[in-house]
C-alpha cells in the first residue's frame, strides 16, 4: 500500500551527504532524490561507497555532513516504513533459528517492547515465505540452507514488514538462477504496489532489464535517474575510470554470469584485462 | 559423610543452593555472550569486579557480601562500558580491549589488596576469597542475594526475549526496525555483570568466566533452537553447581569452586564429543558414511561403462581390474560385497563381477539427478543428494 498522502513526496531524498571512516571519505556530497514507486539499481566500483549510502539512509552511521530525508522527514520517524535487506554475509547464520524464527523478526517492530509474536504474525511470515518459493522450508535451521535460500528468508523477512520502500544490499550477489528469476519477480510485484526500492547491484548487464533507474556512485555522485537517459557508456566510464569499455565488459559479462566483479580501479580483474 | 546426611546438612544446602543459582543465572546469561561472540567479555567483567570489592572494603570497613557485591557490580560495569566504548571509538579491536580493561583492573584489584592485608586493622577481611573463591563462607543471606541476582537476570531474558534474539542475530536489522540497540546492549552487559557477581563469591574472579563460557558452549551442541540452547545451558550450569557442591562436600579437601568449573568442563568435553549432528564422533560416522558412497557411485558407474562396452550385463570382470587409483584390494572386495547385497552388482565367477539391470538403472537415475541437481536441490532444499544406497 503506497500510501497517498505523500503524492509528489519523494521516497528518499539525500542532501549534501559526506560520510567518512577515519580519514578517508567513503561518500563525497551526494544528492539523490528517489521518487515513489521507482526501482533504483545503484551501481559503482568496489569501494564507491554504495553500501554506505544505504546504511547512511537507513541511519546506521553517523554521516560528516548533509541530511536524509524519507517521505519528507528524518528516518527515526519512518521506521515503520523503511525495510532493509543486508547482505547475506552480515549474520553469522549458525545461529539456533529456523527459517521461520528469522522471517517473524520481520514484526518485532510493530510489536514494540515485550510483546512477542503470536499467531498473526506466524501467518504473515508464512506468506511472506509463499511469495519467496520457501515456505516449505519455514521449520528448517538457517545453517542448513543454500546460499540462494538465505537470500530469500532475507527478503520474506524485509517482506513481513510490510514497509513502502525496500533497501538491497546486493540481492543477487551470488544466488542460483532460480533465486535470481524469484526475486525479480518480487520487484516486480513490489513495483506492481507502488513500493519503492533501492538495491545495490553488480551486474551492469541486467541493470535496464531489472530496473526503471540507476544510480552511477564512486564515492561522489556520477550519474542519476531513468535507465534510458543516464546509463550510457560516458557516465560508465565516468563511473568505473578511463580503461572501462563497453564492448569488453559485455564479454566478460557472457563469460562469468551470472555475477560479475566489476573491474577494480586498483586490480587488473577481468573486465580491465580485457579492455586493455 | 553418608549420603542421606548430606540432604540435611545445613553448610551444604546452602552451599549448594549458592551453586546451583550460579550455575542457572550464568548459564542462562552466558548462551547471549556465546551467541554474541563475546565470551571473553564475562572473564573481563569478573577481573575488573575485584577492585571494586576492594574499594568497597575501603570506603565502609564493612565485610558484608551485599556491600562488596555492589562493589563488584559498579566496578564490573564501568569495565564492560569502556571495553564498549575503546573498541567503538579507537581502532582498538574487542580482544585487544578485552585484554587491556582485565589486566589494568585485575592488577589494580591486587594492588588493593595487598594494600588493605598490610594494614593492621584490617584483621583478615577475608577478601582473598573473591579471588578464588571460597563456598564455605557463603552464609544464608549471601545466597538471598543470589537469589535475587538470578531473577533478575531470569526476568529481563523472559521480558525481552524477542529483543535479545534480534540483537545478537542482527543488530543492524534490530535498528532499523526501531529497536533501542544500544538500550538493548546496556541491559545485556548488565546481565552479564549481574551472573558474574553472582558466582563471586563461590567460583572466584579467576574462574568465573568458564562458568558464563561453558555450560552456553556445551548446550550449543545439542539443539539448533534458541529457546532449547538457553533451558539447556541453565540446566547444565545448575547440574555442574550441584555436582560441584556435593562433590566437595563428600572428599576432604576439595574446593568447591574449581570443582564445579571441572563437572562444567567435563560437560562440554561430552558435548563436543558426542553430541548428535555437531559432535566429533557423528562427523567422523557421517564422512565415513559419505566416503563408502562415494566408492559404490564410482564403482557402479565403472561396472556400467564396462557392461556398455561389451554390450553385455553377463560380461564378468575380476576386482584387479576395478581397482580405481588409491583403492585396496580389501576396499574394492568391500566396495563390490555391499553392492551385491544391495542388487546392484552380481558375482558371475569366481573374482568376476558384473552390473545388474537393477545397477544400470540406478546409474542412469543418478545421472540425471546430478544434471538436474544444482537447480532442484534449490527448490526442495534436499542439496542434491543422490545416493540413499550404498553403505550403511
Amino acid at each position: 500500500m503506497a500510501d497517498r498522502h505523500n503524492e509528489g513526496v519523494p521516497a528518499v531524498a539525500v542532501q549534501d551527504l559526506t560520510v567518512a571512516y577515519r580519514e578517508r571519505p567513503a561518500l563525497w556530497d551526494v544528492d539523490l532524490t528517489v521518487p515513489s514507486g521507482v526501482l533504483l539499481a545503484i551501481v559503482g566500483p568496489n569501494g564507491a561507497g554504495k553500501t554506505t549510502l544505504l546504511k547512511a539512509i537507513l541511519g546506521l552511521l553517523r554521516p560528516v555532513a548533509g541530511q536524509v530525508l524519507v517521505f519528507g522527514e528524518p528516518v527515526e520517524q519512518q521506521r515503520r516504513r523503511i525495510s532493509y535487506v543486508p547482505q547475506r554475509g552480515s549474520v553469522d547464520w549458525d545461529f539456533p533459528a529456523s527459517v521461520l524464527d528469522v522471517v517473524m523478526m520481520g514484526t518485532y517492530g510493530e510489536l514494540g517492547w515485550i510483546r512477542r509474536p503470536g499467531r498473526r504474525e506466524r501467518e504473515r511470515a508464512l506468506a511472506a515465505l509463499d511469495q519467496v518459493g520457501m515456505r516449505e522450508l519455514s521449520d528448517r535451521q538457517i545453517s542448513q540452507l543454500s546460499g540462494g535460500q538465505q537470500q530469500r528468508v532475507f527478503l520474506a523477512r524485509a517482506l513481513v514488514q510490510a514497509a513502502d520502500i525496500y533497501l538491497m544490499d546486493e540481492p543477487f550477489q551470488g544466488v542460483d538462477a532460480l533465486t535470481e528469476r524469484a526475486i525479480v519477480m518480487l520487484l516486480q510485484q513490489l513495483r506492481a504496489q507502488g513500493k519503492t526500492v533501492i538495491a545495490v547491484h553488480h551486474d551492469l548487464q541486467t541493470v535496464p532489464e531489472y530496473f526503471d533507474w540507476v544510480m552511477l556512485l564512486n564515492v561522489r555522485r556520477i550519474a542519476c535517474g531513468p535507465v534510458a537517459q543516464v546509463f550510457n557508456e560516458h557516465n560508465l566510464r565516468l563511473t568505473y575510470g578511463g580503461r572501462f569499455a563497453m564492448a569488453a565488459f559485455a564479454r566478460e559479462v557472457e563469460e562469468t554470469a551470472p555475477t560479475v566483479v566489476t573491474p577494480d580501479r586498483s586490480s587488473s580483474g577481468g573486465g580491465a584485462r580485457g579492455a586493455a | 559423610m553418608a549420603l542421606p546426611d548430606l540432604a540435611l546438612d545445613y553448610t551444604l544446602r546452602t552451599v549448594a543452593l549458592g551453586a546451583m543459582l550460579l550455575g542457572l543465572s550464568s548459564g542462562v546469561v552466558g548462551t547471549y555472550a556465546v551467541l554474541r561472540r563475546e565470551s571473553l567479555l564475562g572473564d573481563a567483567i569478573s577481573h575488573a569486579a575485584l577492585p571494586g570489592i576492594a574499594l568497597a572494603f575501603l570506603l565502609t570497613r564493612s565485610k558484608e557480601s551485599a556491600l562488596l557485591l555492589a562493589g563488584a557490580v559498579a566496578a564490573g560495569w564501568f569495565g564492560a562500558l569502556l571495553v564498549s566504548a575503546i573498541t567503538r571509538t579507537t581502532r582498538v579491536k574487542l580482544d585487544s580491549a578485552l585484554g587491556l580493561i582485565l589486566s589494568v583492573f585485575f592488577g589494580f584489584g591486587l594492588v588493593l589488596l595487598t594494600f588493605i592485608q598490610k594494614q593492621p586493622d584490617a584483621s583478615q577481611a577475608g577478601l582473598d576469597r573473591f579471588l578464588f573463591g571460597q563456598a564455605a563462607s557463603l552464609l544464608r543471606r549471601d545466597v538471598q542475594v543470589m537469589a535475587i541476582g538470578t531473577l533478575a537476570v531470569l526476568l529481563a531474558v523472559l521480558l525481552l526475549w524477542k529483543e535479545f534474539k534480534l540483537l545478537v542475530f542482527d543488530p543492524d536489522f534490530a535498528r532499523v526496525l526501531g529497536l533501542r540497540v544500544r538500550l538493548l546492549e546496556v541491559i545485556l552487559i548488565s546481565m552479564i555483570v549481574l551472573a558474574i557477581v553472582v558466582g563471586l563469591q563461590t567460583v572466584g574472579v579467576v574462574l568465573m568466566s568458564a562458568m558464563v563460557v561453558a555450560p552456553a558452549a556445551a548446550a550449543r551442541q545439542w539443539t539448533d533452537r534458541l529457546s532449547l540452547m538457553v533451558l539447556l545451558s541453565a540446566l547444565f550450569g545448575v547440574m555442574a553447581g550441584m555436582s560441584g557442591a556435593v562433590l566437595s562436600s563428600l572428599t576432604p579437601r576439595l574446593p568447591t569452586g574449581p570443582t564445579i568449573v571441572l563437572v562444567v568442563s567435563g560437560l562440554v568435553l561430552i558435548s563436543l564429543l558426542l553430541a548428535p549432528n555437531r559432535g566429533l564422533v557423528w562427523n567422523w560416522a557421517r564422512s565415513r558414511a559419505r566416503r563408502g558412497q562415494v566408492r559404490a557411485e564410482g564403482m557402479l558407474r565403472q561396472l556400467a561403462a564396462l557392461a556398455e562396452h561389451h554390450g553385455s550385463l553377463e560380461h564378468g570382470h575380476p576386482s584387479a581390474v576395478l581397482r580405481a587409483s588409491g583403492w585396496s584390494p580389501e576396499q574394492v572386495e568391500h566396495v563390490l560385497h555391499d553392492l551385491e547385497s544391495t542388487g546392484y552388482v552380481r558375482q558371475v565367477g569366481a573374482d568376476r563381477w558384473a552390473i545388474t539391470a537393477a545397477g544400470m538403472a540406478r546409474v542412469r537415475t543418478a545421472a540425471e539427478a546430478n544434471k538436474a541437481g544444482d537447480v532442484s536441490a534449490y527448490l526442495t532444499g534436499s542439496g542434491g543428494e543422490v545416493t540413499g544406497e550404498g553403505q550403511p
